[in-house]
């Protein structure tokens, strides 16, 4: 086996008794980003250097009792890395340099953690495709022609790729288990709280969550471990105790319940083969001894509408701090007043999606349009919130299909951002309730991954860890990303 | 037609917490520039607020001195607009749901009692300062004050002249500083001032379209701006033209407002990076015990207990620390009118002269006492002593030494002042005379004749009864 193809488990075992060191890891990974990079395009700053010399350091201290010393990491580039350009892969911060770390990152470090990069997503997460980004688009490894997804595309794509042992991303609103679904990977959105978003660039603050990508749910439940907990830095942190994520990871799931909402699994927006792959994992769940049942959350189809519409407003906010007066892009062309320096600079320095984003959700704040659409949307949350909980009531876990379909093909569908909005059906409504949910590999349809989604109540991710972990350990799908990917 | 003012105020004031209102940045004043700020005063990717609790505690508590009722849950929200001294592009200030409402602050217009109505108090950032170069085509950015915390002090529309708006501010000002949550220094920014007012005819019970001016940077500056507006309100509206809601500025040099911008929305949402603000009756319950006694009920006290007049009362109220020194002078002295004369006439004139503030006194309010009390020996007189006061409020040494120092005792001695008188008398025959033939102006002449002799240090009235007696046996 080749180290790069190792998990964290894995490579752990190896540091731990001595027969690889942090520095040979690295370096391997470190080659096949030069061999895929051309072809996969995951990254849009790799810290040679900076990985190289945090993994001799880390080899000189020899202390692998941390399930992550000296396992080499790629985070998406609207984590902040102090020292390390953060660009949000825009034009507007092309050439920033963040003078502090992201909490996250700042807890990885300390568990002597190889920061190799930051990769490619979605101008300022906006997305689902990482084809907004100022710099390059991100092929999907199973298939060059198509998207990874996004917006944490590059995470997904990197390590489906063995660019990486493993990833963070972000989610407001699946931009974690969307791309961790096209891309054959694991990806967890943690409950809203679980993990600290201090030092990531925001998008739409009541959504923003950050979350592992990885190659299996073991190693999930490891980064999870490492970067969950109450931050003082971060006030909407959650002083919840964080479980011991990976004592929970055991086979017996007998006796769960699981609900299946029938307006997410039988949309018509749902392909037949997803579909077939989501009844499939159903019914290995069922031979493993859980009750599954059809359920509604009937308001379901309002979801999207109230998840663009909240996206839309709070994004609009977010993003008024790119303004060219203290950091970032500045407009180089003459203007005539304060007005026209804002709309030079902003016009400039920001993408199409995230203009028509900030228009629209400016529109909708607006102190005219405040009630009539802002706040119904927070009231169609709340419902929705209510619909889970009673849900809930009866079931310890929900799943649906990840995204409708599979990965589309780069070019395909991105001049609607509605239609585009749709891959995120089943994974948004989560973020309107907070709550967390894996994806992870249930199958193929025409040599292209098929994500399962498991939505669990609020802080159990335990609980979801777990019953993902039962269903990777009955089927093969996580390891043929290494078998039958492009590259 | 006669027209009537309507005023209202809108007030900010700096509270003088150690820290910033959502980081540990100082709030110290007069820092070079950009020198107290982090990722979050600077509006960085990524970075949180953090609520400080003392900022809270200090609202609360002048909340509760305004008499307002104060919210058990409020919470932030975010006003979005674009300036270059707004890092975020929104201020985090309280809109929906604010920290207090319904109080009011008292106000004497012409010895009437009336009270002002508080509409909103509630708790924001501040924005940075943008400071222009002078004939230069940029502006500098000092963002030390951006995060300054802030109290809003939104007034109902119940001022009807300049004076009540100078008043009101006057006594909202002694009452902050009183419970000491803020300096209220308005040249310096931390107390600033927006005027609304509107004109309607005398009797009407309709509010006119309300004009607002900003920019007001001290409370003569408040007066004027009124007194502008009213007239240039009452000259549009009696050539028959309208008022236009905007928003005006106040030149000071020129003395006038001038157009600024017109009324526009404003784009408030909810913060979503802070949790509501939650207070707990214990919580209030022990801010508004650590409250003190207010200026208004502490001018009362005075005129009962000291039996000042209402006009002492108040200005020695005014401050707290002068009202402070004057009940510790209480305690040593028998006479508290006596105390307050020294203290409104050479104090305040000393203080006036030297510009310098009551909290910079360097003597203590014993040692005026034991000035008082030598006055009462005559060991001094009260001329001699304006001058001990003097060197007392210079170097703050006891009235005892700078007595014996300048050699300042007075001569009560009886044989010493009639050899002195004598003297006088032989060198002023013409004087003498002038009084003999009923020119009473005379006998001031020959007093002041032996005060010259003596530097001023002769017991006047010694002085007086020797020079009679002399006087009559001539």
């Amino acid at each position: 086996m080749k180290l790069h193809e190792l998990t964290i488990k894995k490579a752990n075992e190896l540091l731990k008794k001595k027969e690889i060191t942090a520095q040979e890891l690295t370096e391997d990974i470190l080659n096949r980003i030069d061999e895929c990079e051309s072809k996969i395009g995951a990254y849009v700053t790799i810290d040679k250097e900076g990985a190289l010399k945090s993994a001799k350091s880390t080899d000189e201290k020899a202390d692998f009792t941390d399930p992550l010393a000296g396992i080499p990491m790629s985070a998406k580039d609207n984590i902040c890395t102090k020292n390390l350009k953060t660009t949000c892969c825009s034009r507007m911060l092309e050439n920033f340099v963040p003078p502090y770390d992201a909490t996250v990152i700042s807890k990885l470090r300390e568990r002597n953690a190889i920061i190799l990069g930051k990769t490619n997503m979605d101008e300022f997460a906006i997305g689902s495709s990482t084809q907004t980004s100022f710099f390059h688009t991100t092929q999907n490894p199973w298939d060059l022609s198509r998207v990874p997804g996004g917006s944490s595309g590059g995470s997904a794509a990197a390590v489906a790729s063995d660019e990486c042992i493993y990833a963070l991303g972000s989610d407001t609103g699946g931009s974690v288990r969307q791309p961790a679904s096209y891309c054959g990977v694991v990806g967890l959105k943690p409950t809203y709280g679980r993990v600290s978003r201090f030092g990531v660039a925001s998008l739409a603050a009541t959504m923003d969550t950050i979350g592992p990508i990885t190659k299996n749910v073991t190693d999930c439940a490891i980064v999870l471990s490492a970067i969950a907990g109450q931050d003082s830095f971060d006030p909407t942190s959650s002083d919840i105790p964080v479980d011991n994520y990976l004592q929970k990871l055991k086979n017996d799931v007998k006796g769960l319940k699981i609900g299946i909402p029938k307006e997410l699994l039988y949309h018509e927006a749902v392909s037949k083969d997803v579909k077939d792959a989501v009844l499939n994992a159903i019914k290995v769940y069922e031979d493993l001894g859980c009750i599954c049942e059809e359920i509604s959350l009937k308001n379901a189809e309002y979801a999207m509408s109230a998840y663009l519409v909240t996206l839309a407003a709070e994004a609009s906010s977010e993003l008024g701090q790119y303004d060219g007066i203290r950091y970032g892009y500045r407009t180089s062309s003459d203007y005539q007043d304060l007005k026209d320096f804002y709309k030079k600079t902003r016009g400039e320095g920001f993408g199409f999606d995230v203009k028509w984003h900030i228009i629209l959700g400016t529109y909708l704040s607006d102190e005219k349009y405040y009630d009539k659409y802002y706040l119904k949307a927070q009231k169609i949350r709340t419902i929705i919130k209510k619909d889970f909980d009673e849900a809930f009531k009866k079931y310890d876990f929900l799943i649906t299909p990840t995204t409708p379909t599979t990965a589309f093909k780069i070019g395909e569908s991105s001049d609607d951002p509605f239609k585009m909005h749709m891959n995120d059906l089943c994974v948004s409504i989560v973020n309107l309730a907070g709550l967390p949910a894996i994806s992870l590999p249930c199958g193929f349809s025409k040599g292209l991954p098929v994500g399962l989604q498991i939505i669990g109540k609020a802080f159990d991710e335990a609980g979801i860890l777990q019953v993902a972990y039962a269903f990777e350990q009955n089927n093969d799908y996580h390891t043929r990303r290494i078998k039958e990917r492009m590259v | 037609m006669k027209y009537e003012s309507v005023i209202g105020l809108e007030v900010h004031v700096e509270l003088f917490t150690k820290t910033k209102i959502f980081c540990g940045c100082s709030t110290e004043f007069a820092a070079d520039p950009n020198t107290h700020c982090c990722p979050i005063c600077l509006g960085m990717p990524g970075a949180l607020p953090l609520m400080n609790k003392s900022v809270v505690e200090f609202a609360t508590k002048a909340g509760l001195a305004l008499n307002c009722q104060i919210a058990d849950f409020s919470r932030f929200d975010r006003k979005n607009y674009f300036y270059p001294d707004l890092p975020k592009a929104y201020q985090i200030s309280q809109f929906y749901i604010p920290l207090a409402r319904n109080g009011y602050v008292e106000i004497e217009p012409n010895g009437q009692k009336k009270r002002v109505g508080i509409r909103i108090m509630h708790m924001e950032e501040d924005a940075g300062k943008l400071v222009h170069e002078e004939g230069g085509s940029y502006s500098h950015l000092d963002l030390n004050r951006a995060g300054m915390p802030l109290i809003e002090i939104v007034s109902e529309p119940d001022m009807r002249s300049a004076e009540e708006a100078w008043l009101y501010l006057n006594n909202l000002r002694t009452i902050l500083q009183y419970i000491e949550v803020s300096d209220c220094k308005i040249e310096e920014g931390s107390m600033r001032c927006d005027i609304n007012i509107s004109l309607r005819p005398e009797g009407s019970e309709q509010l006119g379209t309300r004009v607002e001016v900003k920019n007001l940077g001290s409370l003569r500056a408040v007066r004027r701006a009124i007194e502008f507006e009213e007239k240039r309100q009452r000259d549009i509206l009696e050539n028959g033209g309208t008022i236009d809601g905007e928003t005006r500025r106040w030149d000071e040099a020129q003395g006038i407002t001038i157009f600024m911008r017109g009324k526009g929305s404003n784009r408030y949402s909810p913060e979503p990076n802070l949790s509501p603000i939650i207070i707990s009756d214990e919580w209030k319950e022990d801010i508004r015990n650590h409250i003190p006694e207010l200026p208004n009920v502490k001018k009362e006290r005075f005129i009962k207990e000291y039996g000042l007049p209402e006009y002492d009362a108040s200005i020695i109220t005014a401050s707290k620390i002068l009202a402070n020194f004057y009940e510790e002078t209480v305690k040593y002295y028998h006479d508290p009118k006596i105390i307050s004369n020294w203290i409104m006439v050479e104090l305040m004139n000393v203080l006036n002269e030297t510009g310098e503030g009551i909290k910079d006194l360097k003597f203590t309010p014993k040692q005026l006492a034991d000035m008082l009390i030598m006055i009462d020996k005559g060991i001094i007189s009260g001329k001699i002593a304006k001058d001990v006061f003097r060197e007392m409020f210079k170097t703050g040494k006891n009235p005892e030494e700078i007595v014996k120092e300048k050699n300042l005792i007075q001569i009560s001695d009886e044989a010493e002042l009639e050899n002195i008188a004598k003297k006088v008398i032989e060198n002023n025959p013409k004087s003498v005379e002038d009084y003999k033939n009923g020119k009473e102006k005379a006998m001031s002449f020959l007093v002041g004749q032996i005060m010259k002799e003596t530097k001023g240090k002769a017991n006047p009235q010694m002085v007086n009864s020797i020079l009679t007696r002399l006087l009559k046996e001539i």
